[in-house]
């Protein structure tokens, strides 16, 4: 065993090394600014490229085009950046580029508080594009999470033609945390499917409906379109309702058609629970505590710790709360996921611990929380 | 060479539209140049402008309004050998222009073509950052209350190394457009033009007039030997050749035991100037020689060199799950605004916290157990005090032992920092330090 002293900001920056990113383009903003940093110390030594952008429109803006060109790339921010990537995020999901996203979340609302954290983009990551249609979040609780999480977001947007967001916070970004790197199991790096080369090639043209289509660069052999308007398989702007409707139907089931296989959980059940604690992000490790506090003293408690937000995985909530009466939904927020976990299992009652007020949700308020459940 | 045009998508503008000339010789330059299509890399901006991806034959990118030359940086730095242009309006121009000052700053090598035609064509002829104060335009009064901006001074000013100024109805607009395609480094090519479906519907705009409202402005004919210098990619490869890989953070191996067998937290209240970061860092370090895990989470304002400066660690021989501070073990105090930022943690301590303080500063009511250690009477630096007061915990064989702290100190720094750190733990620690090769 041997351990090191590794920041999560870091450990995002190093997981996307290991999944091949070579472009990464940020604006400074705290918490996320390691992020960048750390991505400087790693890309250009490597034949990489870094940029700082004049404004986050540019930052994503640059990878945008990096990605197109064939590249793995991302940009990383907390929430007022996320405000300014939105029409370029609309552009990523309606294109189908390629990009990953990293969300270190500060307090908000608005400027709020560069260094308090908090989870309160989560709705806003799902529902900040034009459209609506849908995203992936991954959501890391650790260090350990950071790096993991990250090369599974490259894997997916690769796989998917999408941008996939990581939704971190300044409680797992700028925490240090002693991590054991070679120990830990991490994910087989995957490219992007391409197209054969040749004439007459079509960007957009997908076999199935939800798979993405096969890629190819701009910039290569053979002729690329891509376009922010509406368009067809060939890339060009349609007006035709019918191949609209098509091309609509495919953005959203490739990505929401497989959240099965990529419901990234962690998981402590008690098959006669009666109440599961669900949470995700840093609030995660508070659960662990208040869950190990809760059943000594008796009481019949699972936990479940989603590290995939969006789409919302309905069937693994489905099937981790079952049996159980009741859902203690914890986050670092106002309650913008209790509602997902209320239309998962209309038929158990689902509760919400949390506060967003600048300090983490302790164990013993979500402790409390599994107590007045009980007495009831 | 055949043309680049698109066989299948002729162009279409509305009649007499100058933009028509200009997609007409770009075609004759990028003839002349010899270009295949895959060698092209059209990025087209929003609006009129931005249909002339569709007529050519080439690789092509249509994104966001004003956002064109951020997507052809990503492109070219991608793809180096790739020649990308980009073609966006007097609108895009203006609300993109912080790209435009960054693309003029960097001098990667691209080519702007501004097709200037004083106005919002596509949504009713709104007035946009180059409209003249006394054109009738579709935005009422408002154009006449705003000074237009003259692109290529902005463009030059911003440090563009290739400038020129044209109007569209010029014989040789393909010869002008090959030189700035051909330049190597950022090129901006200003196209005055006119917009027949709007703009020319209230203003009486013709060829003649563009030109010489053209030669009533500084003349801009190409390369500006002021603002020449290496191009943004070529420089960036050099940097690359030069740079070292950042590495992984030290792997440390346990090698010691921890005099405390359970999970402690420490607090580290100090000043901006006393490293209370690097401390709490050590601290993690030490921890980690023993096999202990470490979390640490630091708390300083943004302004540096003032303020206090807070550090968190929690050290166990469990994975550490809340980083939240409940019962510290220990608190360091060692200056007045640290101890404030913390000052409610203070009525919640009990006895089995020990408080090391030193006498220079007041600490609130509290249950703690105290001990004072008077750090400046041995002589110690302030910027040295959080580094002593572990020493003191380490002399103590509290948290940490000394050959735990010595070990931390060789992995943190650098080999001619370590005698003087461990000068500073064997002064707090009393002499305490042991010998360990």
């Amino acid at each position: 065993m041997s351990l090191r002293l590794i920041e999560g900001n870091e450990a995002v920056a190093l997981g996307a090394y290991s999944a091949g990113c070579g472009f990464f383009a940020g604006y400074p903003i705290t918490p996320a600014t390691s992020i960048f940093n750390s991505m400087l110390g790693l890309l250009p030594p490597t034949g990489g490229t870094v940029l700082q952008a004049e404004d986050e429109i540019a930052a994503i803006g640059y990878c945008i085009g990096a990605s197109m060109a064939g590249q793995k790339a991302m940009t990383a921010t907390s929430g007022p950046g996320i405000s300014l990537y939105s029409e370029n995020i609309s552009f990523a999901i309606g294109s189908e580029i390629p990009l990953v996203v990293a969300d270190v979340q500060r307090l908000g609302p608005s400027t709020g508080s560069a260094t308090k954290g908090a989870d309160g983009d989560i709705q806003f990551l799902r529902w900040g594009n034009t459209a609506g249609q849908p995203v992936i979040v991954l959501a890391p609780v650790d260090v350990a999470d950071c790096f993991r999480l990250t090369m599974e977001a490259f894997n997916l947007s690769e796989r998917f033609r999408c941008p996939v967001f990581l939704a971190s916070n300044k409680e797992v970004g700028q925490t240090r945390e002693s991590l054991d790197l070679e120990a830990m199991e991490t994910p087989r790096v995957l490219e992007r499917k391409t197209a054969p080369e040749g004439e007459g090639f079509r960007p957009f043209a997908f076999q199935r409906e939800d798979e993405a289509p096969a890629f190819l660069p701009i910039g290569g052999s053979t002729l690329v379109r891509q376009t922010s308007s509406t368009h067809g398989e060939d890339g060009y702007i349609t007006a035709d309702p019918e191949e609209i409707e098509r091309m609509q139907r495919h953005r959203e089931a490739k990505v929401s058609a497989h959240v099965d296989s990529f419901a990234f959980s962690e998981q402590s059940l008690d098959p006669e629970a009666d109440l599961v604690i669900l949470t995700y992000g840093v609030t995660a490790r508070s659960a662990r505590e208040a869950l190990a506090w809760c059943r000594s003293e008796g009481k019949r408690v699972s936990l479940l710790v989603l590290k995939t937000l969006w789409p919302v995985p309905r069937a693994l909530i489905r099937e981790k709360t079952r049996g159980a009466n009741a859902v203690l939904v914890a986050e670092m927020n106002q309650g913008q996921y209790a509602p997902e976990v209320e239309r998962t299992v209309p038929d158990r009652e689902v509760r919400f611990v949390g506060k967003m007020n600048g300090e983490l949700v302790s164990p013993y308020e979500i402790k409390e929380s599994v107590d007045a459940w009980f007495a009831e | 060479m055949p043309g680049l045009l698109n066989k299948e998508r002729p162009p279409v503008f509305c009649p007499g539209c100058s933009h028509d000339k200009v997609v007409r010789s770009l075609d004759r330059a990028l003839q002349n140049m010899g270009l295949a299509g895959n060698q092209v890399v059209l990025v087209s901006d929003i609006g009129c402008s931005g249909l002339f991806d569709t007529f050519f034959h080439t690789h092509a990118l249509h994104g966001l309004h004003g956002r064109a030359l951020t997507y052809a940086a990503g492109i070219k730095l991608a793809r180096p050998e790739a020649r990308v242009i980009v073609t966006m309006g007097d609108g895009g121009l203006g609300i993109g222009g912080a790209h435009l000052l960054a693309a003029c700053r960097r001098n990667l090598n691209l080519t702007l073509l501004v097709l200037n035609n004083f106005n919002f064509g596509m949504t009713g002829g709104q007035f946009s950052a180059t409209t003249p104060r006394e054109s009738l335009v579709g935005s009422g009064f408002l154009n006449t209350l705003e000074q237009p901006m003259d692109i290529c001074s902005v463009a030059d000013s911003a440090g563009a190394p290739y400038v020129a100024r044209c109007s569209a109805y010029t014989k040789d607009l393909a010869n002008h457009l090959q030189q700035a395609v051909e330049n190597e480094g950022f090129s901006l090519v200003d196209i005055w033009g006119i917009c027949t479906g709007r703009f020319k519907k209230q203003n009486t705009v013709g060829p003649g007039q563009l030109e010489q409202r053209i030669t009533e402005l500084p003349a801009y004919n190409g390369r500006i030997p002021a603002n020449e210098r290496g191009e943004y990619a070529a420089s960036y490869a050099r940097q690359r050749e030069i740079r070292t890989e950042a590495g992984l953070p030290v792997a440390i191996e346990p090698r010691f035991a921890a005099p405390q067998q359970e999970r402690v937290e420490a607090v580290l209240l100090g000043a901006a100037g006393q490293r209370v970061v690097t401390a709490g860092e050590i601290l993690c370090l030490a921890a980690m020689t023993a096999g202990h895990q470490a979390t640490q989470k630091n708390d300083y304002p943004i302004t540096v060199l003032t303020g206090h400066s807070v550090s968190e660690t929690i050290l166990s021989p469990e994975p550490i799950a809340y980083t939240g501070i409940t019962r510290p073990s220990v608190l360091l105090a060692l200056a007045e605004d640290g101890v404030k930022r913390r000052k409610k943690l203070f009525g919640t301590l009990t006895a089995e916290t020990l408080v090391l303080k030193v006498p220079e500063v007041e600490i609130p009511q509290t249950e703690a157990t105290m001990k004072e250690i008077d750090l400046r009477a041995m002589g110690i630096k302030e910027h040295d005090w959080a580094l002593a007061s572990l020493a003191v915990l380490a002399g103590m064989n509290r948290i940490l032992s000394l050959e735990m702290l010595e070990r931390a100190i060789t992995l943190r720094f650098r080999e001619e920092l370590q005698g003087p750190a461990l000068d500073v733990v064997r002064t707090a620690a009393g002499g305490q330090l042991p010998d360990t090769g």
